[in-house]
Parts: structure tokens; C-alpha cells; sequence
């Protein structure tokens, strides 16, 4: 179990990494291609990055405490 | 002619036929035709021995008979056979002389004819002078022959008479003995004595008649010679010169000697007429006289005859006498013999029939006493027989009572030394369960305890409580085998820094920041590596920190269960993170009990069962 933990926080920075590499270049390449190479769009795109990897990352240590739960129709 | 000589001839044959056929003939022939007897022996060869070989041999015969007459009479047999022996003995003797005797007669009666014969021979016969004198010389001798002969037979007779004599007075001597086996002995011993002297009379009285023929012979030769000497005296005295036998002479003679021969046989003739007829006168006188004579030797010879007769009459009936008697009496004996076995019959079946009745009684005397001794003895033996069987069944009841006690007690024994056995395996594979417990490595579950519980299952099938707990036995720890205590420990001890990590963050507080929260409280706070844990919890205890620190110290201490229990208080993430510790550690506790439970028991039951020696 805890190397879930570990697991998990690998798996949540390494996806967080990628995620904030790959705004970053979304936002390097929006920004060098849609907006004249303004810093707005890195930064958008690596926090947007950066932000998908948080949450990813929040989501998969509540994963646990999720509840999910099911409409049963009544018949 | 011819017809008469055949007849005659015949008549001549026949008569020797019958001659040869029966002796009596012969002889009577003999004695009545002069020179039959020559004739006869001529053609049949002497006649009179025959008679007195037979005689002999009936003689012999006899003797041959007396011996064999067996000696009977056991009871006297010493004087019946000394009796015997001399009756045999001096009728032995006696046939002897007395053949003797007989042989001598014969012979006596063959000289006897002899000399007549050759006496009448000599008279009648006209042969020359020479042959005369031999015969004459003949003569003489076959009278002295006949002397001898006669002297011969005389002794003879004489000593066949002593010994037939001293027979009778053997035969006296034996009557007078009485005894009753020796009559047919003496019987016999009497009829041959009789045979004997009738024989020897037989003989004695032929030899007499020989000797009378004899005697007529010799007178009638002595007559003869008599006229022949006068009438050769007479010739003689007319002529001197003559010779004797003058038969002879033919021609020597004169005329004067013929003449007064010729005159000297006319006187001669003469005289001769002239005693003719005086004899012829005489003659009826004297026929008278020489038959009275006569008529008075017949008489005297017919009375000794008679006499004779009469006695072997007397004696052969008085023979006929005894020898009736003895077989009277032998009769008589039979009979009473018979009679006597009759009455030794009748005697031995009224014997037997008594015998039979006695036997009867005794029988039944006899078995009745055995059947009441039987009884006695039979009561007596099927008593003893009882007593012995009921002993018997007593001793067996005993016995068999023993035998079933003692096989109880071995079957308990038994049963109990199995339920031993049983226990004993039981707490064998507990052991071994247990030991299972203790192999591992660190880190390492134990091997699985499949075998192990599959073992105890085996070892106590018909214990329900053992087997209830061998199958309560977590199947993990079945198949993948438990944690040991000290890799628990090892594995909290790590585990116990995420933990703290993670104390904040639970089903509410579980975002980023929170985590982040938690790893700076985890760094900044310090709680003490062990702590006792109180006996009871308050709420401050509950803390994951203190709690980690109980389980810790527990834990450090041995208290697997206590530690159990705290980390069970956790929660939240730190309750997720230790959730597969805590697992592992129920396994353990769980798996620890049952089989501490499972030992218990076998301990119990084999202190149950071990019997203090």
C-alpha cells in the first residue's frame, strides 16, 4: 500500500511534468504561431499544464473517496 | 474096433481129466487100480505131495493167521502179548514138527508105495535073473528106504504129538488165565491145533492104509516067495543040478529031467487041484473067518476111527462152541455197548438239559447282579461326570468371565492408547502446524499451511471442535502462508513514516494542498518513537501519531494484537496506507490463535489421555 502512494506520486509528477512540458509547448507554439510570440500563451499553456497535472494528480489520491453512484430507474 | 478104442481111450482120458481135477479121485483110483498111480504120474505127475503141500500150506497159512491177530485189550496188553507170544511161539513149533511130521508120513506112505509097487513088481514081473537080483537089490533098499522112512515119521510123529501136546497145555494155560482178549487167540490157537491133528490123523491113517496094502503086499510077496523057495526046493531036490530062476532055461535040460519035471508038476498040479479044492471047501470058512476077522479089524479100525472123528467132531464143535461163543459174546459186547452209549447219550442230554436250566438260572442270576452293578456304576459315573462338568463349567465360566474382563481392559486399553495415539498425533501435526509458523524469512510469508492443516485435519476427523478449528484456518494462510512477526514489525516501521506523511489527508482532506499540509505537520512534528499505550483510550489517543507510537512500542514489545488493534483506529489515508499491513497482521493473529487454540487443545487431550505412570 504504500508503495501505492509512491507509485502514485510518481505517476502525478511525471504526468504534471509532461503535462506542464506539453502546455508549455502548446503555448510556445500558440504563441509563436497564433500570438506573436507573447509570453501569455506559455504561460497559459504551462499553467494550464500545470493545472491539468494538479488535478489529475488530486484526483487520483481522492480516487479512493470517490463514491460513485447509480440511478436505479424505478421498474 | 476102432469105435471101442476110442471109447476106451476116452474113458482112459477122462479119467485122468478128472484125476488131474480133483485128488481125491486120484487117489481113490490109485488105491483101488494097481498101476494106476503109475499112469497117473505119468501124465500128472505125483498126486500125494500136492495134498500135503496143501495141507502145509493151510498149515502155514494158519501160523501166518494166529500172529497176525492183533493184541487188543490195553489194559492187560503185557499179559496178552507174553500170552500171545508163547501161543505163538508153541504153535510155531508145532506146525513145524507137525509139518515136519506130515512130511515124514508122506514120505514114509511115498516109500511105503514105493516098495509095494516095486514089491509087486518084483513078483510079477518077468525079467531076466541079472535085472532080477537088481531088483531085488532095489527092493531091499526101498525096504530099508521104507524103514527109515517109517522110523522117520514115527519120531516125527511122535515129536509133532509132544508139540501139539505142549500147545493144548498153552492153550489150557491161557484159558485158564481168563482173560477176555485173549479167547479169539486161543480160539484160533485151537482151531489150528485141531487142523493140525486132523491133518496129522489124516496122514497117520494113510500112512496106516499104506502099510496095511503094505503088509497085504509083503504077505502075499512073502507067500509068493515062499511057494517060489518050495517049489525051487521041490525042483531043486527032483534036479539038483538046476539053477535058481529057472525061468530062464530053455535047453540045458534032458528028457529024464523034462519027464520028472514034467511028473513033479503033474504031483504038483495034482496036489494044487487038491488044495483048491480043499481051499475052494475051505474057502467060504475061511472067507467067513477073514471077514469076522476082518469084520472085527473093521470094527476096532472103525470105533478108533469113530473115536477119532467123534473126538475132532467134539473137538471141532466144541471149537464151533467157542468161536459162537466169542462172537456171542462179541455180540453181546456190541450190544451192550451200544446200550451203554445209549445210556451215555440219554445221560449226557439230561446232563446237557440240566446244564441248560442251570445255566439258565445262573445266567439270570448273573445278570442281574451285573445290571445292578451296571446301574450303581452308571449312577456313580454320570454323578462324577456331572460334578466334573459342572466344575468344568464353572472353571470355564471363570475363565471366560477373566478372559472377557481382561479383554475389556485391553480393548480400553487399547481404545485409550489410541485416543492417546490420536491425541498424540493430534498435537504432532499441531506442532508441526506451528513450526510451519515459524519458517520463514524475512519478508517472506511462511510456506503455506495447506499441508500442515490438511494434516491435522486428518490426525483428528472425528473431533468436531478440532476440526471446526482446523477448517477456521484463514485461507490465506492456507495457501499463501503467513507473515511473521517480525517482518510485520519491520514492514510497520516503514510503513509508519508514510503514515505520518499522510495523517491529515482523509475523505474530506484529500486535496493537494492538504497533502501537502500533511507532509509539513509529518516534518515538523515530533512524537516519541514508543509510547505505552494506556490501558484505555481517550480521545486524544486517537491521534495517528500516538497511535503510531503505541503500535509501535506494542509492536516493539511483542503485542502483535494490541498494535493490531491501535493501527485499527486509524483512519483515513493512513488507514488506507496501513490497511494491507493490518490485514496481514489479522492473518497473522488469526492464524496465531487458531493454531494456539488447536495446541491448547492437544495439550488438553494429551494430558487427557497420558497415563501417569
Amino acid at each position: 500500500m504504500a508503495e501505492e502512494h509512491g507509485r502514485k506520486w510518481d505517476r502525478c509528477l511525471a504526468d504534471t511534468a509532461v503535462k506542464t512540458v506539453t502546455g508549455l509547448g502548446v503555448g510556445i507554439v500558440f504563441s509563436v504561431l497564433l500570438f506573436k510570440r507573447r509570453t501569455w500563451p506559455v504561460a497559459f499553456g504551462s499553467g494550464l499544464g500545470v493545472g491539468m497535472g494538479y488535478t489529475n494528480c488530486q484526483n487520483d489520491f481522492r480516487l479512493p473517496y470517490l463514491i460513485h453512484g447509480r440511478m436505479v430507474k424505478d421498474q | 474096433v476102432a469105435a471101442g478104442l476110442l471109447t476106451v481111450s476116452s474113458g482112459i482120458g477122462g479119467t485122468i481129466l478128472y484125476a488131474k481135477w480133483d485128488h481125491k479121485f486120484r487117489a481113490a483110483v490109485e488105491k483101488n487100480v494097481p498101476y494106476s498111480d503109475l499112469l497117473f504120474s505119468l501124465a500128472l505127475g505125483p498126486s500125494s505131495q500136492e495134498e500135503a503141500s496143501v495141507e502145509a500150506t493151510h498149515i502155514i497159512s494158519a501160523i501166518g493167521e494166529v500172529p497176525s491177530v492183533p493184541a487188543p485189550c490195553d489194559t492187560e496188553a503185557a499179559a496178552v502179548k507174553a500170552v500171545s507170544a508163547s501161543l505163538e511161539e508153541s504153535l510155531a513149533s508145532s506146525a513145524k514138527t507137525t509139518l515136519q511130521a506130515i512130511g515124514a508120513q508122506e514120505a514114509a506112505l511115498q516109500a511105503i508105495t514105493q516098495h509095494t509097487h516095486k514089491l509087486k513088481e518084483a513078483m510079477e514081473a518077468e525079467v531076466p535073473p541079472q535085472e532080477k537080483s537088481a531088483q531085488w537089490k532095489d527092493l531091499e533098499a526101498a525096504l530099508a528106504n521104507r524103514t527109515c522112512a517109517m522110523n522117520d515119521a514115527s519120531t516125527a510123529l511122535l515129536k509133532a504129538n509132544e508139540t501139539l501136546g505142549s500147545l493144548k497145555s498153552v492153550i489150557d494155560k491161557s484159558k485158564g488165565l481168563n482173560i477176555a482178549a485173549v479167547h479169539p487167540l486161543v480160539l484160533a490157537a485151537e482151531e489150528n491145533l485141531h487142523n493140525m491133528i486132523v491133518d496129522l490123523d489124516k496122514v497117520v491113517t494113510k500112512v496106516q492104509s499104506a502099510e496095511s496094502e503094505a503088509k497085504i503086499v509083503s504077505q502075499y510077496s512073502e507067500l509068493v516067495n515062499e511057494a517060489k523057495q518050495q517049489f525051487q526046493r521041490e525042483v531043486s531036490s527032483l534036479t539038483p543040478e538046476i539053477q535058481a530062476n529057472w525061468k530062464g532055461l530053455t535047453g540045458k535040460l534032458s528028457a529024464d529031467d523034462l519027464n520028472a519035471l514034467i511028473a513033479h508038476a503033474h504031483r504038483r498040479i495034482d496036489q494044487l487041484n487038491r488044495e483048491l479044492a480043499e481051499q475052494r471047501v475051505r474057502e467060504q470058512i475061511h472067507i467067513d473067518a477073514a471077514l469076522e476077522q476082518q469084520k472085527l479089524e473093521d470094527q476096532k479100525a472103525l470105533e478108533k476111527a469113530v473115536n477119532t472123528t467123534l473126538q475132532h467132531v467134539k473137538e471141532e464143535a466144541r471149537l464151533e462152541q467157542e468161536r459162537k461163543l466169542g462172537e456171542l459174546r462179541e455180540v453181546m459186547e456190541a450190544e451192550m455197548r451200544t446200550q451203554l452209549r445209549r445210556q451215555a447219550a440219554a445221560h449226557t442230554d439230561h446232563v446237557q438239559d440240566v446244564l441248560k436250566v442251570q445255566e439258565h438260572e445262573l445266567r439270570a442270576e448273573a445278570e442281574q447282579v451285573l445290571s445292578s452293578k451296571m446301574l450303581e456304576q452308571e449312577t456313580r459315573y454320570r454323578q462324577l461326570n456331572q460334578e466334573q462338568l459342572d466344575n468344568f463349567t464353572l472353571d470355564m465360566n471363570t475363565a471366560y468371565a477373566r478372559l472377557k474382563g481382561m479383554e475389556e481392559a485391553i480393548d480400553s486399553h487399547v481404545v485409550a492408547e489410541e485416543e492417546a495415539r490420536k491425541a498424540h498425533q493430534l498435537w504432532l501435526s499441531v506442532e508441526a502446524l506451528n513450526y510451519t509458523l515459524k519458517t520463514t524469512d524475512s519478508d517472506l510469508p511462511t510456506i503455506p499451511l495447506k499441508s500442515a492443516a490438511e494434516a491435522v485435519r486428518d490426525s483428528c476427523h472425528d473431533n468436531d471442535f478440532a476440526l471446526a478449528l482446523a477448517s477456521a484456518l484463514p485461507e490465506e494462510s492456507l495457501h499463501r502462508g503467513v507473515y511473521s512477526e517480525a517482518s510485520l514489525r519491520a514492514r510497520f516501521n516503514s510503513l509508519r513514516s508514510l503514515a505520518r506523511r499522510v495523517a491529515l489527508i482523509d475523505e474530506s482532506h484529500n486535496s493537494l494542498y492538504q497533502y501537502f499540509l500533511s507532509y509539513l505537520q509529518a516534518a515538523l512534528l515530533f512524537e516519541d518513537e514508543q509510547k505505552a499505550p494506556p490501558t484505555q483510550l481517550s480521545r486524544e489517543d486517537l491521534d495517528p501519531f500516538k497511535l503510531l507510537s503505541y503500535a509501535s512500542y506494542c509492536l516493539e514489545h511483542g503485542d502483535l494484537e494490541l498494535a493490531a488493534k491501535l493501527v485499527n483506529q486509524l483512519r483515513g489515508e493512513t488507514r488506507r496506507v496501513v490497511e494491507d499491513w493490518l490485514t496481514e497482521a489479522r492473518l497473522t493473529l488469526e492464524t496465531r490463535q487458531v493454531v494456539s487454540l488447536l495446541s491448547a487443545y492437544a495439550n488438553a487431550v494429551g494430558l487427557g489421555t497420558t497415563q501417569a505412570p
